[in-house]
């Protein structure tokens, strides 16, 4: 089963160039500490989800990549071909000159349906090199004009032309405080378009990440590079085939699996977490135990284990039933899928994320929660687990964002920036319903 | 790539103009080791193939061999533009970007624009379109000149006025030196107001300068200099005011300094646009960004470093001085001082080795003592790119949407009435054919409103009027 990638924007074409380095790094790394039946197969079914072979003998990402301008497409289109162990395809990019200015109207009226048949066509070449299509991963984020408008837009596309296959937006929230003034208007107006066409929406938050860069890698000057390695290698580690050698392979662009994580339409926003996470100089010093790093992941009392909030964690003893207008203290969850890698993996022991106080009342814990498993290690780390959460974690960012939007919308403030490319002041009210809904949704689980 | 075109009009905007190429050009030859015409490159110069003559054809890549300057020289006096075409940048300027006269405008705005726009517009219009059809795609014309004279003030906002009309969809960016409370140009509030009017309807974006502000920013580098107060020494080509060559050449002229100063404004803001980065920050996302209401678009900018010291460790603590300096009133590039005024918005363009966890370090230091509207609290807009101005490890380019232009405002118009209750000079413009007195109480009046607009929003914060409660839903 393959991944056709779309990474739109400079975010997406900067995250998408390392993850696709992280996989093939991964896929050619030490041995995984597992069998060599084990590991080739896991090789085949990595370069069969993202790469494709061909004669050349060096690999080409299952990619298309789409900019209104060409410095990051450039970049990324070198970066790939001077690692020598992958590439990109020489005709899978589209660009223009000139970006849409952080203007998510520019994105989505003007630059989606002028361009719309020529990246569909690129689209429809990476689909039909694909044996089997598993479905769409795009990168993008959220606070800009390409990714975001054009993003948006590209995603209906393929609702449109694609719709029996699966679509997974991987969407970045940007800083807290602004990379764009405008991220605010851009951000509501993407994600409910997003929730209108798309499956699922895998989100990365800035903030988050800055901090596991600063606190847990040590990183003192942190870049933007440093940033999106973080994101692949949190990527890498739910989208490396989860295979043992004897049974089938996980694949998260399912049918059955998008149905668990994401079983009714108003929830469809997904996130992240993967541990450990260290520096790289560290790793040999350490070691690691199933039961110690499941319990970060599922912290009974602590608040904030090492400056992360792991967020998925059943209530404290004695606490009474959460209402709409309490201050939260965790995070119910409609679904979780673990997958854990490396040595030992068999005898882990998982029964207390099937808890039923983690969840919302109306699924069961049987059908919430799904793990996999394989002997396979992950990217140097000799154990890894990564958790895809559909929970309330997202609730205080997107309330947050929301409300800015909303306060800069009272004011009228940018609105002729938007109405000149043709999207009036109806249009976002409607986001911001739909938006206000979602949020609803969420708080009432 | 995008290209953009300059338009220097008057004395004073072909005086930084010319500046401006010559760094411009430092800067690309700095960078462009292999003299291969990059796309870099072709966002301000053509690459023509001069074996021929002049009038050779465009080469798109390759070797360079000749450069041309997209831009069009401006002046209805002939001294300035001839001395630039007899200098070191002669070969840069195709003969036929020139558009001059003789007798100047007499300081007079009604001349400028009334008699020579009319007179010369056409020929403009076919040097603008023959420009334009060089360009691949054109983004943005800069405008430079002052307020204060005839032609660039008068001229100069014909011009304005007629890139609106034949490019309506090309951003117009317009660098204006405002004139300051000692100006020797009786007539320069009148320029200034009418020439007012022009950017509030026509530009994108207006960059305000203030002489006196470059003038004293020069001050500063001199003193710091000449104290022997610093430990090591200033390296000599990296400071702001410092132009092409080295500092032994001929002396240079008493405003090449500060205009170096609003020529290294441009090539800051143009850099993210030309060389790559992390976190790009093109020309229209300025625009986008930087412009909450249409008629507010008067950015602050100031620049820092004003110089490098020879070390070549940058402890993160000189980094951190580096923003703080950008926020100071000494830094601004008009009298005004933003820290103590109300924040509509704000850019940070940072180049060089900076990473995003400097930006965001400074931005979260520096946040509290700035004021920013109630809707826009958050409100940074931020670009990194990585290539250094030259002489540089690193530099910042700060713009602020901030009602602390209004001060410079209100005494424009205050010395404007000063002159207007007595008609003096009036007549001087009333003689002009299409010059009326609704012409002046237009212009004043659309002052006065934007005036009124930036006490408004002191007034309130921001805040809105209505209670901007958020949509509820029935559950």
């Amino acid at each position: 089963m393959s991944i056709v990638t779309v990474q739109l924007g400079q975010c997406g074409n900067q995250i998408g160039h390392e993850l696709f380095s992280a996989l093939c790094r991964d896929s050619r790394g030490t041995h995984g500490l597992c069998s060599n039946n084990e590991n080739q197969s896991y090789q085949d079914s990595c370069k069969e989800r993202f790469f494709c072979e061909e004669e050349s003998a060096v690999p080409a990402a299952r990619a298309v990549l789409v900019d209104m301008e060409p410095k990051v497409i450039s970049q990324a289109l070198s970066m790939a071909a001077s690692s020598g162990h992958w590439r990109y395809s020489s005709h899978s990019h589209f660009c223009q000159k000139q970006g849409s200015g952080n203007n998510w109207a520019n994105g989505y009226c003007v630059h989606g349906p002028r361009h719309k048949e020529a990246i569909m066509e690129l689209v429809q070449r990476e689909a039909e090199r694909c044996d089997r299509l598993g479905g769409f991963l795009t990168i993008m984020s959220m606070a800009g004009g390409t990714g975001s408008g054009l993003g948006a837009f590209v995603t209906q596309c393929l609702r449109d032309a694609f719709p029996t296959s699966f679509i997974l937006n991987h969407v970045i929230w940007p800083y807290g405080t602004g990379e764009v003034i405008v991220q605010n208007y851009n951000s509501v107006l993407t994600l409910s378009h997003l929730y209108h066409s798309s499956d699922a929406l895998l989100v990365h938050e800035n903030d988050v990440i800055h901090k596991i860069c600063a606190q847990l890698l040590n990183i003192k000057q942190i870049s933007f590079r440093d940033v999106n390695q973080v994101i692949a290698h949190q990527l890498g580690s739910v989208f490396q085939p989860p295979c043992t050698y004897m049974s089938s392979c996980g694949f998260l662009l399912s049918g059955d699996l998008l149905e668990s994580l994401v079983p009714h339409p108003e929830f469809r926003m997904l996130g992240l977490r993967n541990i450990p996470q260290m520096a790289e100089s560290s790793l040999p010093y350490s070691t690691f135990s199933w039961p110690g790093l499941l319990r970060q992941m599922l912290i009974a009392n602590a608040q904030m284990e090492e400056g992360i909030d792991w967020q998925v964690r059943p209530p404290q003893a004695g606490s009474c039933i959460p209402c709409t207008n309490k201050a939260l203290h965790f995070n119910t969850s409609i679904a979780n899928l673990l997958i854990l890698r490396g040595k030992d993996v068999h005898s882990v022991e998982l029964g207390s994320f099937q808890d039923p106080s983690l969840y919302t009342s109306w699924l069961n814990p049987q059908d919430a929660f799904t793990a996999w498993k394989t002997p396979r290690a992950f990217n140097k780390y000799e154990k890894s687990a990564a958790l895809v959460s559909n929970s309330q974690f997202l609730l205080k960012p997107l309330d947050s964002i929301v409300g800015k939007a909303w306060n800069m919308f009272a004011s009228k403030a940018y609105l002729h920036q938007y109405t000149k490319f043709g999207i009036q002041e109806e249009d976002f009210l409607d986001c911001f319903t739909t938006l206000e809904q979602v949020i609803s949704s969420y708080t009432n689980l | 790539m995008t290209q953009s075109v300059v338009v220097q009009v008057g004395q004073c905007g072909n005086q930084v103009g010319c500046r401006f190429w010559d760094l411009a050009l430092r800067e690309h030859a700095a960078v462009n080791k292999k003299g291969i015409y990059d796309e870099a490159l072709s966002s301000f110069f053509r690459n023509v193939d001069t074996r021929s003559g002049d009038t050779g054809p465009d080469i798109y890549r390759g070797k360079i061999c000749s450069l041309k300057a997209r831009a069009l020289l401006i002046d209805m006096e002939e001294g300035v533009v001839n001395e630039i075409l007899q200098g070191p940048l002669r070969d840069v300027f195709d003969s036929k970007q020139l558009i001059t006269d003789v007798s100047g405008s007499g300081n007079n705005w009604a001349v400028g624009h009334k008699i020579y726009g009319c007179q010369y517009r056409e020929n403009i219009v076919e040097k603008l379109r023959k420009t334009a059809e060089h360009c691949d795609c054109l983004q943005c014309f800069f405008i430079i000149h002052s307020m204060g004279g005839g032609t660039g003030s008068g001229l100069g906002t014909f011009v304005l006025n007629l890139l609106e009309e034949e490019f309506p969809e090309v951003y117009r960016f317009v660098t204006s030196v405002y004139p300051s409370g000692e100006d020797d140009v009786i007539t320069s509030p009148y320029n200034s107001v009418l020439a007012m009017k022009e950017l509030n309807e026509h530009a994108d974006c207006v960059l305000p300068i203030e002489n006196e502000s470059l003038f004293e920013i020069v001050n500063k580098i001199h003193q710091m200099i000449n104290s022997g107060k610093l430990g090591s020494t200033v390296k000599q080509n990296s400071l702001v005011t410092s132009s092409a060559g080295s500092a032994k050449t001929l002396p240079e002229k008493p405003f090449d300094a500060m205009n170096n100063i609003v020529a290294n404004l441009l090539l800051n803001l143009t850099s993210s646009a030309r060389f790559e980065g992390s976190l790009n920050m093109d020309l229209n996302e300025i625009s986008m960004n930087l412009v909450p209401f249409p008629r507010l678009h008067y950015l602050v900018s100031s620049l820092t470093p004003l110089y490098t010291l020879a070390d070549v460790n940058v402890p993160s603590r000189r980094l951190d001085q580096m923003f703080s300096d950008a926020f100071s009133r000494d830094h601004q590039l008009i009298r005004a001082d933003p820290k103590h005024s109300l924040y509509l918005a704000c850019a940070l363009l940072v180049r060089g080795n900076v990473q995003v966890s400097d930006l965001r370090r400074n931005i979260e230091r520096l946040k509290p003592s700035l004021h920013f509207v109630s809707w826009n609290q958050e409100g940074w807009k931020t670009g990194l790119c990585s290539v250094p101005p030259v002489g540089h490890s690193h530099s910042l380019l700060a713009l602020a949407n901030n009602t602390c232009v209004k001060p410079t405002f209100i005494e424009l118009k205050d010395r404007f009435m000063k002159l207007y209750k007595k008609k003096a000079h009036l007549h001087h413009y009333l003689q002009i054919d299409g010059m009326e007195q609704s012409c002046f109480s237009e212009a004043v009046s659309s002052l006065s409103d934007l005036i009124e607009e930036y006490n408004e929003l002191d007034a309130t914060k921001g805040g809105p009027r209505i209670d901007a409660s958020r949509l509820k839903i029935a559950v």
